[in-house]
Protein backbone atom coordinates (compact mmCIF):
# COMPACT_ATOMS: atom_id res chain seq x y z
CA UNK A 1 0.00 0.00 0.00
CA UNK A 2 2.64 2.33 0.19
CA UNK A 3 4.68 1.83 -2.61
CA UNK A 4 2.04 2.21 -5.45
CA UNK A 5 1.89 5.85 -6.04
CA UNK A 6 -2.04 7.95 -5.77
CA UNK A 7 -3.22 8.22 -9.54
CA UNK A 8 -6.00 9.48 -10.31
CA UNK A 9 -9.51 7.21 -10.43
CA UNK A 10 -9.08 4.71 -12.81
CA UNK A 11 -6.11 3.61 -10.66
CA UNK A 12 -7.83 3.23 -7.87
CA UNK A 13 -11.05 1.70 -9.80
CA UNK A 14 -9.08 -1.22 -10.38
CA UNK A 15 -8.75 -2.01 -6.75
CA UNK A 16 -11.98 -2.15 -5.33
CA UNK A 17 -10.61 -3.46 -1.96
CA UNK A 18 -8.42 -0.55 -1.53
CA UNK A 19 -11.16 1.44 -2.60
CA UNK A 20 -13.35 0.27 -0.23
CA UNK A 21 -10.83 0.56 2.41
CA UNK A 22 -10.81 4.15 1.57
CA UNK A 23 -14.55 4.36 1.43
CA UNK A 24 -14.46 2.77 5.16
CA UNK A 25 -12.30 5.44 6.52
CA UNK A 26 -15.01 8.03 6.10
CA UNK A 27 -17.04 5.53 8.39
CA UNK A 28 -16.37 7.39 11.77
CA UNK A 29 -17.32 10.45 10.92
CA UNK A 30 -20.89 9.29 9.42
CA UNK A 31 -21.08 6.67 12.02
CA UNK A 32 -20.80 9.77 15.06
CA UNK A 33 -22.60 12.53 13.05
CA UNK A 34 -25.28 10.09 12.42
CA UNK A 35 -26.05 9.26 16.36
CA UNK A 36 -25.28 13.11 17.48
CA UNK A 37 -27.18 14.72 14.54
CA UNK A 38 -29.33 12.78 12.63
CA UNK A 39 -30.58 10.70 14.92
CA UNK A 40 -31.74 14.23 16.67
CA UNK A 41 -33.03 15.54 14.47
CA UNK A 42 -35.02 12.38 12.92
CA UNK A 43 -36.49 12.37 17.10
CA UNK A 44 -37.85 15.97 16.39
CA UNK A 45 -39.59 14.83 13.09
CA UNK A 46 -40.94 11.40 14.02
CA UNK A 47 -41.43 12.42 17.33
CA UNK A 48 -43.94 15.69 16.74
CA UNK A 49 -46.30 13.08 15.37
CA UNK A 50 -45.64 10.31 17.90
CA UNK A 51 -47.86 9.51 21.40
CA UNK A 52 -46.17 8.31 24.38
CA UNK A 53 -47.22 4.77 23.71
CA UNK A 54 -45.62 5.02 19.85
CA UNK A 55 -48.89 5.48 17.81
CA UNK A 56 -49.56 8.46 15.27
CA UNK A 57 -50.86 11.12 16.27
CA UNK A 58 -51.59 14.69 15.69
CA UNK A 59 -52.16 15.73 19.28
CA UNK A 60 -48.59 18.01 18.96
CA UNK A 61 -49.30 19.35 15.81
CA UNK A 62 -53.08 20.56 17.13
CA UNK A 63 -50.92 21.93 20.16
CA UNK A 64 -48.44 23.69 17.60
CA UNK A 65 -51.68 25.36 16.18
CA UNK A 66 -53.37 26.60 19.07
CA UNK A 67 -53.95 30.08 19.69
CA UNK A 68 -51.64 30.33 22.55
CA UNK A 69 -48.44 28.75 20.53
CA UNK A 70 -49.28 31.04 17.55
CA UNK A 71 -49.10 34.04 19.49
CA UNK A 72 -45.61 33.03 20.94
CA UNK A 73 -44.39 31.90 16.99
CA UNK A 74 -46.18 35.56 16.37
CA UNK A 75 -43.92 37.07 19.14
CA UNK A 76 -40.49 34.90 18.22
CA UNK A 77 -40.80 35.75 14.72
CA UNK A 78 -41.67 39.86 14.97
CA UNK A 79 -38.75 39.83 17.78
CA UNK A 80 -36.53 38.56 15.04
CA UNK A 81 -37.98 40.07 12.23
CA UNK A 82 -37.16 43.51 14.00
CA UNK A 83 -33.99 42.52 15.56
CA UNK A 84 -32.84 41.37 11.65
CA UNK A 85 -33.68 44.73 10.25
CA UNK A 86 -32.36 46.76 12.58
CA UNK A 87 -28.80 44.75 13.05
CA UNK A 88 -28.58 44.62 9.35
CA UNK A 89 -28.89 48.25 8.57
CA UNK A 90 -26.98 49.73 11.65
CA UNK A 91 -24.51 46.83 11.34
CA UNK A 92 -24.09 47.73 7.88
CA UNK A 93 -22.98 51.39 8.78
CA UNK A 94 -20.60 50.47 11.54
CA UNK A 95 -18.98 47.75 8.80
CA UNK A 96 -18.56 50.45 6.43
CA UNK A 97 -16.83 52.54 8.53
CA UNK A 98 -14.41 49.60 9.91
CA UNK A 99 -14.14 48.88 5.74
CA UNK A 100 -12.92 52.54 5.23
CA UNK A 101 -9.88 52.26 7.61
CA UNK A 102 -6.68 50.60 6.49
CA UNK A 103 -7.16 46.51 7.60
CA UNK A 104 -4.81 45.76 9.73
CA UNK A 105 -4.81 48.77 11.71
CA UNK A 106 -4.68 47.90 15.48
CA UNK A 107 -8.39 49.38 15.82
CA UNK A 108 -9.95 47.86 13.40
CA UNK A 109 -8.88 44.45 14.93
CA UNK A 110 -9.81 44.91 18.34
CA UNK A 111 -12.93 45.98 17.55
CA UNK A 112 -13.93 42.90 15.19
CA UNK A 113 -12.68 40.66 17.73
CA UNK A 114 -14.73 42.29 20.23
CA UNK A 115 -17.59 42.30 17.47
CA UNK A 116 -17.11 38.28 17.05
CA UNK A 117 -17.17 37.86 21.26
CA UNK A 118 -20.47 39.88 21.64
CA UNK A 119 -22.21 38.41 18.41
CA UNK A 120 -21.35 34.17 19.59
CA UNK A 121 -19.86 34.07 23.14
CA UNK A 122 -22.49 36.37 25.33
CA UNK A 123 -25.99 34.82 25.64
CA UNK A 124 -26.30 35.07 29.48
CA UNK A 125 -23.38 37.44 30.19
CA UNK A 126 -25.21 39.69 27.86
CA UNK A 127 -28.61 39.82 29.25
CA UNK A 128 -26.57 40.60 32.89
CA UNK A 129 -24.92 43.12 31.16
CA UNK A 130 -28.42 44.89 30.20
CA UNK A 131 -29.92 44.16 33.61
CA UNK A 132 -26.79 46.56 34.85
CA UNK A 133 -27.80 48.66 32.34
CA UNK A 134 -31.83 48.74 32.21
CA UNK A 135 -32.62 46.77 35.24
CA UNK A 136 -34.52 48.36 38.28
CA UNK A 137 -30.29 49.09 39.83
CA UNK A 138 -28.67 50.03 36.64
CA UNK A 139 -26.13 52.75 35.46
CA UNK A 140 -28.98 53.87 33.05
CA UNK A 141 -31.57 53.76 35.01
CA UNK A 142 -30.34 55.86 37.74
CA UNK A 143 -28.48 58.31 35.01
CA UNK A 144 -31.60 58.80 33.55
CA UNK A 145 -33.55 59.18 37.00
CA UNK A 146 -31.35 61.75 38.17
CA UNK A 147 -30.38 63.79 35.24
CA UNK A 148 -33.43 63.58 33.32
CA UNK A 149 -35.86 62.50 35.66
CA UNK A 150 -37.42 60.05 34.11
CA UNK A 151 -38.18 56.44 35.23
CA UNK A 152 -37.59 53.62 33.18
CA UNK A 153 -39.88 51.18 33.67
CA UNK A 154 -38.58 48.42 35.91
CA UNK A 155 -39.71 45.49 33.90
CA UNK A 156 -38.91 46.78 30.65
CA UNK A 157 -36.38 43.89 30.26
CA UNK A 158 -38.91 41.44 30.67
CA UNK A 159 -41.31 42.57 27.33
CA UNK A 160 -40.70 42.27 23.90
CA UNK A 161 -39.64 45.93 22.78
CA UNK A 162 -36.81 45.40 26.06
CA UNK A 163 -35.35 41.96 24.67
CA UNK A 164 -35.28 43.77 21.40
CA UNK A 165 -33.34 45.92 22.77
CA UNK A 166 -30.55 43.31 24.29
CA UNK A 167 -30.73 41.48 20.77
CA UNK A 168 -29.60 43.84 19.15
CA UNK A 169 -26.63 44.05 20.72
CA UNK A 170 -25.68 41.06 19.28
CA UNK A 171 -27.63 41.56 16.26
CA UNK A 172 -25.12 44.22 15.20
CA UNK A 173 -22.01 42.74 15.60
CA UNK A 174 -22.61 40.00 14.03
CA UNK A 175 -24.05 42.39 10.62
CA UNK A 176 -20.75 43.84 11.17
CA UNK A 177 -18.49 40.38 11.50
CA UNK A 178 -20.64 38.56 8.24
CA UNK A 179 -21.02 42.18 6.24
CA UNK A 180 -17.68 43.13 6.42
CA UNK A 181 -15.95 40.80 4.07
CA UNK A 182 -18.64 41.97 1.46
CA UNK A 183 -17.60 45.96 1.82
CA UNK A 184 -14.04 45.01 1.43
CA UNK A 185 -14.50 43.22 -1.62
CA UNK A 186 -15.71 46.54 -3.09
CA UNK A 187 -12.41 47.94 -5.30
CA UNK A 188 -11.54 51.34 -5.11
CA UNK A 189 -10.71 51.19 -8.67
CA UNK A 190 -15.12 50.49 -9.60
CA UNK A 191 -15.49 54.23 -7.53
CA UNK A 192 -12.69 55.79 -9.65
CA UNK A 193 -14.33 54.16 -12.78
CA UNK A 194 -17.84 56.07 -11.67
CA UNK A 195 -16.01 59.33 -10.98
CA UNK A 196 -14.23 59.51 -14.32
CA UNK A 197 -17.39 58.88 -15.98
CA UNK A 198 -18.83 61.34 -14.17
CA UNK A 199 -20.47 60.03 -11.68
CA UNK A 200 -21.32 61.41 -8.46
CA UNK A 201 -21.69 59.66 -5.00
CA UNK A 202 -25.24 58.64 -5.33
CA UNK A 203 -24.88 57.19 -8.62
CA UNK A 204 -21.67 54.87 -7.22
CA UNK A 205 -24.29 54.03 -4.48
CA UNK A 206 -27.40 53.15 -6.13
CA UNK A 207 -25.66 52.18 -9.85
CA UNK A 208 -22.97 50.45 -8.34
CA UNK A 209 -22.07 49.39 -5.08
CA UNK A 210 -25.55 48.90 -4.12
CA UNK A 211 -26.63 46.47 -6.56
CA UNK A 212 -23.51 44.61 -5.73
CA UNK A 213 -23.81 44.26 -2.52
CA UNK A 214 -27.45 43.70 -2.08
CA UNK A 215 -27.21 40.19 -2.10
CA UNK A 216 -24.92 40.18 0.58
CA UNK A 217 -26.45 42.61 2.51
CA UNK A 218 -30.19 40.30 1.99
CA UNK A 219 -28.45 37.12 2.87
CA UNK A 220 -26.42 38.55 6.39
CA UNK A 221 -30.40 40.05 7.26
CA UNK A 222 -31.70 36.46 6.60
CA UNK A 223 -28.78 35.01 8.95
CA UNK A 224 -29.02 37.71 11.80
CA UNK A 225 -33.48 36.90 11.80
CA UNK A 226 -32.05 32.93 11.84
CA UNK A 227 -29.71 34.10 14.59
CA UNK A 228 -32.20 35.99 16.61
CA UNK A 229 -34.96 33.17 15.76
CA UNK A 230 -33.12 30.39 17.40
CA UNK A 231 -31.55 32.60 20.34
CA UNK A 232 -32.20 31.18 23.71
CA UNK A 233 -29.41 31.69 26.34
CA UNK A 234 -30.45 35.48 26.21
CA UNK A 235 -34.33 35.60 26.85
CA UNK A 236 -33.76 32.74 29.72
CA UNK A 237 -31.25 35.02 31.52
CA UNK A 238 -33.87 38.25 31.72
CA UNK A 239 -37.14 36.45 32.00
CA UNK A 240 -38.12 33.49 33.89
CA UNK A 241 -41.94 34.20 34.64
CA UNK A 242 -43.52 33.78 31.45
CA UNK A 243 -42.89 32.49 28.05
CA UNK A 244 -42.12 34.92 25.62
CA UNK A 245 -40.27 33.56 22.73
CA UNK A 246 -40.42 29.42 20.84
CA UNK A 247 -36.86 28.22 22.73
CA UNK A 248 -38.79 29.15 25.91
CA UNK A 249 -41.67 27.01 25.34
CA UNK A 250 -39.70 24.34 24.38
CA UNK A 251 -37.90 24.80 27.51
CA UNK A 252 -41.12 24.45 29.23
CA UNK A 253 -42.56 21.56 27.40
CA UNK A 254 -39.21 19.68 27.59
CA UNK A 255 -39.33 19.64 31.74
CA UNK A 256 -42.91 19.28 31.58
CA UNK A 257 -42.15 15.95 29.92
CA UNK A 258 -44.38 13.72 32.97
CA UNK A 259 -47.44 15.97 31.85
CA UNK A 260 -49.72 13.69 29.39
CA UNK A 261 -51.73 16.24 27.68
CA UNK A 262 -48.35 17.56 26.48
CA UNK A 263 -47.71 14.36 24.14
CA UNK A 264 -45.45 15.36 21.03
CA UNK A 265 -45.58 19.16 22.18
CA UNK A 266 -41.73 19.71 22.47
CA UNK A 267 -41.13 18.28 19.00
CA UNK A 268 -44.16 19.71 17.49
CA UNK A 269 -42.61 23.16 18.80
CA UNK A 270 -38.71 21.92 17.31
CA UNK A 271 -40.51 20.87 13.99
CA UNK A 272 -42.26 24.35 13.70
CA UNK A 273 -38.77 25.61 14.25
CA UNK A 274 -37.00 23.56 11.66
CA UNK A 275 -39.27 24.53 8.86
CA UNK A 276 -39.11 28.58 9.79
CA UNK A 277 -34.94 27.91 9.88
CA UNK A 278 -34.83 25.88 6.72
CA UNK A 279 -37.26 28.10 4.73
CA UNK A 280 -34.53 30.97 5.99
CA UNK A 281 -31.47 29.18 5.15
CA UNK A 282 -32.92 28.39 1.53
CA UNK A 283 -33.68 31.82 0.67
CA UNK A 284 -29.66 32.77 2.41
CA UNK A 285 -28.26 30.22 0.02
CA UNK A 286 -29.88 31.09 -3.12
CA UNK A 287 -28.97 34.70 -2.53
CA UNK A 288 -24.93 33.61 -1.58
CA UNK A 289 -24.85 32.08 -5.06
CA UNK A 290 -25.91 35.11 -6.44
CA UNK A 291 -23.44 36.99 -4.46
CA UNK A 292 -20.58 34.87 -5.27
CA UNK A 293 -20.73 36.37 -8.82
CA UNK A 294 -18.72 39.30 -7.49
CA UNK A 295 -16.05 37.62 -5.18
CA UNK A 296 -13.90 36.10 -8.25
CA UNK B 1 -5.98 66.64 -11.77
CA UNK B 2 -9.84 67.25 -10.34
CA UNK B 3 -10.21 63.11 -10.21
CA UNK B 4 -7.52 63.48 -7.31
CA UNK B 5 -9.33 66.58 -5.82
CA UNK B 6 -12.61 64.36 -5.52
CA UNK B 7 -10.82 61.55 -4.26
CA UNK B 8 -8.75 63.51 -1.19
CA UNK B 9 -12.25 65.53 -0.85
CA UNK B 10 -13.95 61.67 -0.24
CA UNK B 11 -11.03 60.59 1.82
CA UNK B 12 -11.81 63.58 4.13
CA UNK B 13 -15.38 62.85 4.20
CA UNK B 14 -14.87 59.30 4.72
CA UNK B 15 -12.80 60.02 7.72
CA UNK B 16 -15.06 62.36 9.46
CA UNK B 17 -17.84 59.77 8.73
CA UNK B 18 -15.61 56.58 10.15
CA UNK B 19 -14.85 58.65 13.51
CA UNK B 20 -18.73 59.87 13.74
CA UNK B 21 -19.99 56.34 13.06
CA UNK B 22 -17.05 54.32 14.98
CA UNK B 23 -17.65 56.74 17.87
CA UNK B 24 -21.17 56.09 18.23
CA UNK B 25 -20.59 52.64 17.92
CA UNK B 26 -17.88 52.14 20.43
CA UNK B 27 -20.23 54.41 23.12
CA UNK B 28 -23.04 51.83 22.16
CA UNK B 29 -20.72 49.06 23.24
CA UNK B 30 -19.76 50.13 26.28
CA UNK B 31 -22.04 51.72 27.80
CA UNK B 32 -23.37 47.67 28.84
CA UNK B 33 -20.22 46.83 29.95
CA UNK B 34 -19.32 49.44 31.77
CA UNK B 35 -22.70 49.12 33.46
CA UNK B 36 -21.89 45.75 33.91
CA UNK B 37 -18.12 46.92 35.76
CA UNK B 38 -20.77 49.67 37.89
CA UNK B 39 -22.51 46.62 39.19
CA UNK B 40 -20.06 44.03 40.01
CA UNK B 41 -18.70 47.04 42.87
CA UNK B 42 -21.86 48.69 43.82
CA UNK B 43 -23.78 47.28 46.65
CA UNK B 44 -27.53 47.49 44.98
CA UNK B 45 -29.46 48.42 48.27
CA UNK B 46 -27.02 50.80 49.92
CA UNK B 47 -25.62 52.41 46.51
CA UNK B 48 -21.95 51.46 48.61
CA UNK B 49 -18.99 50.43 46.40
CA UNK B 50 -16.54 47.75 47.34
CA UNK B 51 -14.35 45.59 45.63
CA UNK B 52 -15.67 42.51 47.74
CA UNK B 53 -16.94 40.31 44.50
CA UNK B 54 -13.45 40.94 42.76
CA UNK B 55 -12.00 40.21 45.45
CA UNK B 56 -13.41 36.41 46.54
CA UNK B 57 -12.86 35.91 42.66
CA UNK B 58 -8.82 37.07 42.95
CA UNK B 59 -8.05 36.78 46.67
CA UNK B 60 -9.77 33.41 47.12
CA UNK B 61 -12.74 32.86 48.97
CA UNK B 62 -13.81 30.00 51.49
CA UNK B 63 -17.30 31.15 51.87
CA UNK B 64 -18.17 28.06 49.27
CA UNK B 65 -20.48 30.92 47.22
CA UNK B 66 -18.16 30.20 43.99
CA UNK B 67 -17.76 26.19 44.41
CA UNK B 68 -20.82 25.86 41.84
CA UNK B 69 -18.51 28.44 39.43
CA UNK B 70 -15.24 26.68 39.97
CA UNK B 71 -17.00 23.25 38.54
CA UNK B 72 -19.32 24.66 36.04
CA UNK B 73 -15.71 26.34 35.19
CA UNK B 74 -13.90 22.88 35.22
CA UNK B 75 -16.53 21.40 33.24
CA UNK B 76 -16.86 23.64 30.25
CA UNK B 77 -12.81 23.69 30.20
CA UNK B 78 -12.60 20.01 30.38
CA UNK B 79 -15.31 20.21 27.69
CA UNK B 80 -13.55 22.36 25.31
CA UNK B 81 -10.59 20.12 25.39
CA UNK B 82 -12.23 17.38 24.39
CA UNK B 83 -14.56 18.97 21.90
CA UNK B 84 -11.67 20.41 20.08
CA UNK B 85 -9.77 16.61 19.84
CA UNK B 86 -12.93 15.05 19.07
CA UNK B 87 -13.94 17.49 16.34
CA UNK B 88 -10.35 17.53 14.58
CA UNK B 89 -9.80 14.02 14.91
CA UNK B 90 -13.06 13.42 13.44
CA UNK B 91 -13.31 16.19 10.88
CA UNK B 92 -9.17 16.20 9.71
CA UNK B 93 -8.72 12.70 8.54
CA UNK B 94 -12.09 11.88 6.69
CA UNK B 95 -11.49 15.76 4.69
CA UNK B 96 -8.23 14.33 3.43
CA UNK B 97 -9.14 11.13 3.13
CA UNK B 98 -12.30 12.36 0.78
CA UNK B 99 -10.59 14.90 -0.86
CA UNK B 100 -7.60 12.24 -2.19
CA UNK B 101 -9.55 8.87 -2.39
CA UNK B 102 -13.55 9.50 -1.97
CA UNK B 103 -14.20 12.56 -3.83
CA UNK B 104 -17.89 11.38 -4.62
CA UNK B 105 -18.36 12.20 -0.80
CA UNK B 106 -17.39 15.15 -1.05
CA UNK B 107 -20.86 17.12 -0.82
CA UNK B 108 -22.41 14.33 1.84
CA UNK B 109 -19.75 15.55 4.21
CA UNK B 110 -19.77 19.15 3.73
CA UNK B 111 -24.05 18.71 3.70
CA UNK B 112 -23.43 17.21 6.99
CA UNK B 113 -20.92 19.04 8.85
CA UNK B 114 -22.93 22.48 7.88
CA UNK B 115 -26.36 20.82 8.70
CA UNK B 116 -26.13 22.68 12.37
CA UNK B 117 -26.66 25.74 11.03
CA UNK B 118 -29.59 25.10 9.98
CA UNK B 119 -30.99 22.91 12.65
CA UNK B 120 -31.00 25.63 16.20
CA UNK B 121 -29.66 24.32 19.19
CA UNK B 122 -32.82 24.06 21.28
CA UNK B 123 -34.43 22.34 18.62
CA UNK B 124 -31.44 19.38 18.38
CA UNK B 125 -31.52 19.18 22.65
CA UNK B 126 -35.35 18.21 22.22
CA UNK B 127 -33.62 15.17 20.41
CA UNK B 128 -30.71 14.63 21.84
CA UNK B 129 -32.74 14.45 25.08
CA UNK B 130 -33.54 10.72 24.90
CA UNK B 131 -30.39 10.41 23.91
CA UNK B 132 -28.65 11.48 27.02
CA UNK B 133 -30.82 9.81 28.83
CA UNK B 134 -29.55 6.87 27.01
CA UNK B 135 -25.92 7.68 28.15
CA UNK B 136 -26.56 8.67 31.46
CA UNK B 137 -28.45 5.42 32.37
CA UNK B 138 -27.28 2.86 30.44
CA UNK B 139 -23.44 3.49 29.02
CA UNK B 140 -21.90 5.79 30.59
CA UNK B 141 -23.17 8.55 33.29
CA UNK B 142 -25.06 11.92 34.25
CA UNK B 143 -21.18 13.41 34.36
CA UNK B 144 -21.20 17.16 32.35
CA UNK B 145 -18.46 16.41 30.50
CA UNK B 146 -20.22 13.93 28.41
CA UNK B 147 -21.82 17.02 26.77
CA UNK B 148 -18.99 17.16 24.68
CA UNK B 149 -20.22 14.42 22.64
CA UNK B 150 -23.08 17.10 21.52
CA UNK B 151 -20.93 20.20 21.33
CA UNK B 152 -18.76 18.64 18.58
CA UNK B 153 -21.79 18.51 16.45
CA UNK B 154 -22.38 22.54 17.39
CA UNK B 155 -18.38 23.55 16.85
CA UNK B 156 -18.74 21.51 13.68
CA UNK B 157 -19.56 23.76 10.55
CA UNK B 158 -16.77 26.35 12.25
CA UNK B 159 -14.12 23.76 12.09
CA UNK B 160 -15.46 22.06 8.73
CA UNK B 161 -15.16 25.72 7.45
CA UNK B 162 -11.46 26.47 8.79
CA UNK B 163 -10.23 23.36 7.84
CA UNK B 164 -11.79 23.47 4.18
CA UNK B 165 -10.02 26.91 3.32
CA UNK B 166 -6.40 25.64 4.70
CA UNK B 167 -6.84 22.28 2.87
CA UNK B 168 -8.06 24.49 -0.46
CA UNK B 169 -4.30 26.58 0.22
CA UNK B 170 -1.89 23.35 -0.07
CA UNK B 171 -1.45 20.83 -2.70
CA UNK B 172 -2.46 18.14 -0.76
CA UNK B 173 -2.00 15.52 -3.92
CA UNK B 174 1.50 16.10 -4.25
CA UNK B 175 2.30 16.62 -0.69
CA UNK B 176 1.30 12.85 -0.03
CA UNK B 177 2.59 12.09 -2.97
CA UNK B 178 5.80 13.06 -1.96
CA UNK B 179 5.28 11.66 1.40
CA UNK B 180 4.23 8.35 -0.12
CA UNK B 181 7.31 7.96 -2.28
CA UNK B 182 9.75 8.71 0.74
CA UNK B 183 8.06 5.57 2.79
CA UNK B 184 5.95 7.70 4.54
CA UNK B 185 2.79 6.03 6.82
CA UNK B 186 -0.61 7.29 6.50
CA UNK B 187 -0.18 8.23 10.00
CA UNK B 188 3.10 10.23 9.69
CA UNK B 189 1.83 11.73 6.33
CA UNK B 190 -1.20 13.02 8.73
CA UNK B 191 0.80 14.03 11.45
CA UNK B 192 3.78 15.74 10.04
CA UNK B 193 3.34 16.61 6.90
CA UNK B 194 -0.98 17.97 6.83
CA UNK B 195 -1.25 18.84 10.68
CA UNK B 196 1.85 21.39 10.04
CA UNK B 197 0.43 22.60 6.82
CA UNK B 198 -2.87 23.34 7.50
CA UNK B 199 -1.50 24.77 11.06
CA UNK B 200 -3.21 27.94 10.70
CA UNK B 201 -6.74 26.67 9.90
CA UNK B 202 -6.45 24.26 12.92
CA UNK B 203 -5.48 26.86 14.93
CA UNK B 204 -8.55 29.27 13.96
CA UNK B 205 -11.05 25.75 14.15
CA UNK B 206 -9.33 25.55 18.28
CA UNK B 207 -10.75 28.93 19.15
CA UNK B 208 -14.14 29.14 17.64
CA UNK B 209 -14.41 25.81 19.20
CA UNK B 210 -13.29 26.76 22.37
CA UNK B 211 -15.35 30.30 22.91
CA UNK B 212 -18.41 28.05 21.56
CA UNK B 213 -17.91 25.79 24.23
CA UNK B 214 -17.45 28.09 26.83
CA UNK B 215 -20.19 30.33 25.76
CA UNK B 216 -22.62 27.67 25.70
CA UNK B 217 -25.87 27.79 27.49
CA UNK B 218 -29.09 25.97 25.71
CA UNK B 219 -27.80 22.03 26.28
CA UNK B 220 -26.61 22.75 29.63
CA UNK B 221 -29.73 24.10 30.73
CA UNK B 222 -32.23 22.43 29.05
CA UNK B 223 -30.42 18.58 30.20
CA UNK B 224 -29.65 20.31 33.51
CA UNK B 225 -26.09 19.79 33.79
CA UNK B 226 -23.51 22.32 35.10
CA UNK B 227 -21.47 24.49 33.01
CA UNK B 228 -19.92 27.71 33.25
CA UNK B 229 -22.95 29.15 31.98
CA UNK B 230 -25.52 27.65 33.95
CA UNK B 231 -23.12 28.26 37.20
CA UNK B 232 -22.70 32.11 36.09
CA UNK B 233 -26.69 32.41 35.60
CA UNK B 234 -27.80 30.33 38.61
CA UNK B 235 -24.79 32.42 40.72
CA UNK B 236 -26.53 35.36 39.41
CA UNK B 237 -29.97 34.44 41.38
CA UNK B 238 -28.34 34.47 44.90
CA UNK B 239 -25.16 36.93 43.87
CA UNK B 240 -24.90 39.30 40.87
CA UNK B 241 -21.98 41.29 41.77
CA UNK B 242 -20.12 37.88 41.32
CA UNK B 243 -21.68 37.31 38.22
CA UNK B 244 -21.62 40.65 36.42
CA UNK B 245 -17.24 40.50 37.31
CA UNK B 246 -16.97 37.04 35.96
CA UNK B 247 -19.10 38.09 32.87
CA UNK B 248 -16.50 40.67 32.04
CA UNK B 249 -13.63 38.38 32.39
CA UNK B 250 -14.77 36.25 30.09
CA UNK B 251 -15.87 38.78 27.55
CA UNK B 252 -12.78 40.93 27.81
CA UNK B 253 -10.60 37.73 28.30
CA UNK B 254 -11.84 35.99 24.95
CA UNK B 255 -11.73 39.73 23.03
CA UNK B 256 -8.34 39.85 23.68
CA UNK B 257 -7.49 36.24 22.90
CA UNK B 258 -9.33 36.74 19.27
CA UNK B 259 -7.26 39.83 19.07
CA UNK B 260 -4.02 37.36 19.47
CA UNK B 261 -5.29 34.90 17.24
CA UNK B 262 -5.72 37.58 14.61
CA UNK B 263 -2.24 38.89 14.68
CA UNK B 264 -0.74 35.53 14.56
CA UNK B 265 -3.31 34.08 11.77
CA UNK B 266 -2.46 37.75 9.95
CA UNK B 267 1.65 37.14 10.63
CA UNK B 268 1.26 33.84 8.76
CA UNK B 269 -0.99 34.72 5.67
CA UNK B 270 1.61 37.74 5.48
CA UNK B 271 4.75 34.79 5.39
CA UNK B 272 2.60 32.88 3.09
CA UNK B 273 2.74 35.45 0.64
CA UNK B 274 6.12 35.75 0.09
CA UNK B 275 7.45 34.38 -3.10
CA UNK B 276 10.15 32.95 -2.63
CA UNK B 277 8.64 30.30 -0.36
CA UNK B 278 6.72 28.07 -2.72
CA UNK B 279 5.15 25.13 -1.38
CA UNK B 280 5.86 24.94 2.57
CA UNK B 281 5.31 28.47 3.36
CA UNK B 282 2.60 27.77 5.41
CA UNK B 283 4.21 25.69 7.86
CA UNK B 284 7.88 27.07 8.88
CA UNK B 285 8.88 24.60 11.23
CA UNK B 286 8.54 21.08 10.47
CA UNK B 287 8.17 21.02 6.52
CA UNK B 288 7.46 18.37 4.47
CA UNK B 289 10.71 17.06 3.70
CA UNK B 290 11.58 16.20 7.20
CA UNK B 291 9.03 12.96 7.15
CA UNK B 292 11.56 11.46 4.74
CA UNK B 293 13.24 10.40 7.85
CA UNK B 294 10.68 8.14 9.54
Amino acid sequence: MTTQPLTGRDATASRPARRWLAHAGTLPFFAYTGVFLILPTLLVVVGAFRSREGAFTLNGLEQLLSPRTLTIFANSLVLSAVTAVVGAVLGALIAYALATAPSGSMGRRLFTAFCSVVAQFGGVMLAFAFIATFGINGLLTRLLQDWAGYTVNGQFLSTLPGVAVVYAYFQIPLMVIVFLPALDGLRVQWREATENLGGSTWTYWSRVAGPILAPSFLGSLLLLFANSFSAFATAAALISQQTLIVPMEIESALRNENDLGMDAYAQALALGMIVVVALVMWAYAALQKRAARWTA
Amino acid sequence: MSGTTIQRDRRRRQAIFRWVVLGLALLYFLVPMVSLFDFSIRFPLTGNVDLDSWAALFGGDDSGRLDMLGEGLTNSLIMAVMTVVISLALLLPTMVLVKLKSPQFSRAVEFISLLPLTIPAVVLVVGLAPIYLVISTRILDSNTIWLAFAYVILVLPFVYRSLDAGLRAIDLKTLTETARSFGASWWTIMVRVIVPNVRTAIISAVFISVALVLGEFTFARMLARTNLQTALFQINLSDGQIAAAVSLIALGGTTILLVLLDLVVGLREAARRRPEEPLAAAAPAPTPTETSAS
